[in-house]
């Protein structure tokens, strides 16, 4: 019997780590034996810490929310006995969330041990490269990515191809392949789950890539958020170097690669590929003016290619599948499949993969099981600071790299935050430009002073101190930061603006010429009251941290409005649904 | 970073040990700044002017530009923390999930703003772009010398519990 807990770092903030310590000392205690391992995450946040059970012949039971309390049921009923807990385990409809899924990138992830290369191995690992070495020269490698119509999953969808042969064309007395894993986009968390469950995936990947594009060296640049990725990553490599996999004489030939991690120290402009070889070098991670592009003059100004883990991790499977297969799925020029993480005001949030061209309406309801109690369906954002919100009528959207970027968003790294009728969409541009703000790197005016101003304005919208004029100025100054700003994190930066003032644009003239908030998110444009529900249970006097309500028990109680701060803790507290907020 | 030369080089070998080797090792190779800024924190919690005065003068890279580096990026601290350092996200779903909310309660608990650090010297607050957990939004994370912690799915309430106990833990350990 072999038992496999899902530790990735959401499976771990769930509890999962205490589940294999309580699993590991009842097996002991009560004399069973089974084979205990770790794997990373499978993709069903919402259902964590998840183990699964395989027993002798094969059979996969998986239960859910198993918190170390749970631990011996299971253990006592189908460790000792070999009886399934049925009600513990996975529910048929929960099934559908990774069942209704079609997993490339994701093969592995939550399957295998990510820190035992031998489990890699046996689900074909490695196979791709060995036959890529004895039967491909470097041409065939990147016609076969042509073939595939690989486009870059980082965010601009640039074909993987091109680069590929870009970099292969310029000699230099070193070349690069580099592994962007710097995961920045707030609301994304796709490369972490790739490296946290399938770091080898991405290795063999890059070797493959190194191969055809004739470079020696790999450099892996995560974010230091991701620390238990660091972690895993470097074993993988230590792993693949005593098979053999890296280092010299690769398979008998005489191709020599060889892969280290860099760690990020927290700035989102570092995903640009000139900051982020700034960063590399050890210096402040400000991108530069392209031409020349890194393919010709990259770290320390030798050819370089950059690629992000998502695609890395595609590269194996196009080589054991064939191209063909990986261009069949998809739509028009958007092939392959794409992840993407949903999370926000979901039922069920995680990682999903599908084909792309499903339309976003598969998503959410389909897998996602649609909204958190029920309610009704507003925006996605996609894209993250760089992207914009599609609204509830543009629902039936393919997710395509074309489809998407019409609607004004873009489908970046793959986060999809889902909203409701809760969220405000004024607000969610502030929060975008509060973000892009504090990440510019501060080189050119338009993104630095730019975005302080987009924010200042939207800041002043969401105080209930709009003006006329406002959103023309919103209008103006982001078409001027499109325009003048160098790289992609300025030129984007007014998307989430732009996209809210298309479709929300009734939101932000209510907030200014009404100085109201559709959503009631906006705390100044709000007003909690005390209606005649209300019993006198003073429960929401207590609560309230201002001492702004007053009344006598089994009395109406009324709040001060002077004093009252909306921080909406009366509303949450109250029993009798006798606080409305206006 | 007013004084540049220590005392004597010897006794900052000294003082900074397990820094000193990490820069035998890979101090003089090009580009290794940021990892030897991240090195130094590890150790001693902080970027001290005289631990940048130090990596200065082995490295031969200037002070003001070693401050350059350590002040562009968030994850370099120039001040030291509390006990346990609380990474509150303010990620796009926590945000839509209340982190702001989140955020106001904590800093009433504690009575500090972000980025401060508590008079009893347990806790600071930082709060950090995304902590790529969003499916547990509104999500924390307390790093300490026994490791990291996550805690999701927080509320106003439940929040400031966890924090309760931490600090209950930390005071009785103290004695």
């Amino acid at each position: 019997m072999k038992i496999v807990v899902g530790e990735g770092s959401c499976g771990i903030a769930s509890g999962a780590k205490k589940t294999e310590i309580e699993l590991r000392k009842q097996l002991k205690e009560k004399g069973l034996e089974a084979d205990v391992q770790i794997a990373g995450c499978v993709g069903t946040c919402y259902l964590e810490p998840i183990v699964d059970i395989y027993d002798d012949g094969g059979e996969l039971t998986r239960y859910v929310k198993v918190k170390a309390d749970d631990v011996s049921k299971i253990v006592d009923s189908h460790v000792a006995k070999g009886e399934p807990v049925k009600e513990m385990a996975i529910s048929e409809e929960d099934g559908k969330f990774v069942g209704t899924q079609k997993r490339i990138v994701l093969r592995n992830a939550g399957v295998i041990n990510p820190e035992d290369i031998d489990e890699y191995i046996a689900r074909g690992g490695y196979k791709a490269l060995e036959s890529v070495m004895a039967n491909k020269d470097p041409e065939e490698v990147i016609e076969e990515i042509k073939i595939a119509g690989l486009r870059g999953r980082g965010g601009a969808g640039f074909p993987t191809w091109f680069k590929w042969n870009a970099a292969k064309g310029n000699a230099g007395k070193d070349k690069y392949v580099i592994c962007n894993a710097d995961e920045g986009d707030p609301g994304a968390f796709m490369d972490r789950s790739v490296l946290e469950g399938d770091p080898h995936s991405v290795i063999e990947g890059m070797i493959i890539g190194g191969y055809a594009m004739g470079s020696n060296k790999g450099v892996i640049y995560c974010r230091a958020e991701y620390p238990l990725a660091i972690k895993r990553i470097q074993k993988a490599i230590d792993q693949a170097h005593e098979r053999g996999f890296l280092g010299k004489g690769l398979f008998g030939h005489k191709y020599n690669f060889d892969i280290q991690i860099k760690a990020g120290a927290g700035a989102f402009v570092c995903g640009e590929e000139t900051a982020m070889i700034a960063s590399l070098e050890g210096e402040r991670g400000m991108p530069r003016l392209k031409p020349p592009f890194p393919a010709a003059k990259g770290f320390w100004q030798q050819p370089t290619n950059i690629n992000n883990v998502e695609t890395w991790a595609n590269v194996p499977w196009i080589f054991q599948n064939g191209g063909e297969a990986f261009a069949a799925m998809g739509k028009g020029p958007s092939k392959g499949t794409k992840v993407f993480a949903l999370a926000g005001k979901i039922k069920k949030g995680g990682l999903v993969e599908v084909p792309m061209g499903m339309p976003i309406r598969d998503i959410i309801f389909g897998i996602g099981g649609g909204i958190k109690n029920d309610k009704k369906f507003k925006a996605v954002q996609m894209g993250g600071p760089s992207g914009g919100c599609i609204p509830a009528e543009l629902i039936d959207t393919p997710v395509t790299y074309e489809d998407i970027t019409k609607t004004g968003a873009i489908v970046g790294s793959g986060g999809m935050i889902v909203m409701d009728e809760d969220t405000c969409m004024v607000d969610m541009a502030r929060y975008f430009l509060d973000f892009t703000r504090k990440e510019s790197c501060g080189k050119c005016n338009y993104c630095r002073i730019g975005t302080k101003r987009m924010l200042e304005i939207l800041e002043r919208i969401t105080r209930g101190e709009g003006k006329d004029g406002d959103i023309e100025l919103l209008e103006e100054l982001a078409a001027k930061i499109k325009d003048g700003a160098m790289c992609g994190l300025g030129q984007t930066a007014p998307n989430p603006v732009l996209t809210t003032l298309k479709y929300f644009r009734n939101e932000y003239e209510d907030h200014i010429y009404k100085k109201k908030c559709t959503a009631k998110s906006c705390r100044a444009l709000i007003k909690y009251e005390i209606t005649d529900k209300c019993v006198g249970c003073t429960m929401c006097a207590k609560k309230c941290p201002v001492d702004a309500i007053s009344g006598s028990p089994k009395g109406q109680h009324v709040i001060d409005q002077a004093k009252c701060i909306k921080c909406g803790r009366c509303k949450e507290t109250c029993k009798f649904n006798a606080i409305t907020v206006d | 970073m007013s004084e540049t030369k220590c005392d004597c080089t010897g006794s900052r070998a000294e003082k900074y040990k397990e820094l000193a080797a990490v820069m035998k090792e890979e101090g003089k190779k090009p580009g290794t700044l940021i990892h030897l800024l991240q090195k130094a924190q590890e150790f001693y919690g902080y970027l001290s002017p005289d631990v940048i005065n130090y990596i200065s003068e082995e490295t031969g890279i200037k002070p003001a530009k070693i401050y350059g580096v350590a002040t562009f990026y968030a994850q370099f601290r120039m001040e030291p923390i509390g006990k346990y350092l609380i990474m509150l996200c303010k990620g796009t779903a926590c945000h839509v999930n209340g982190a702001d909310q989140i955020e106001e309660s904590v800093c009433e608990y504690l009575g500090i703003e972000s980025g401060e650090t508590t008079e009893d010297g347990i806790f600071t607050l930082n709060t950090v772009a995304c902590l790529g957990c969003c499916s547990l939004a509104p999500v924390m994370m307390v790093k300490s010398d026994d490791g990291d912690e996550t805690y999701g799915n927080l509320t106003k309430d439940s929040v400031c519990d966890i924090l309760d106990g931490i600090r209950k833990n930390a005071q009785e350990v103290a004695k």
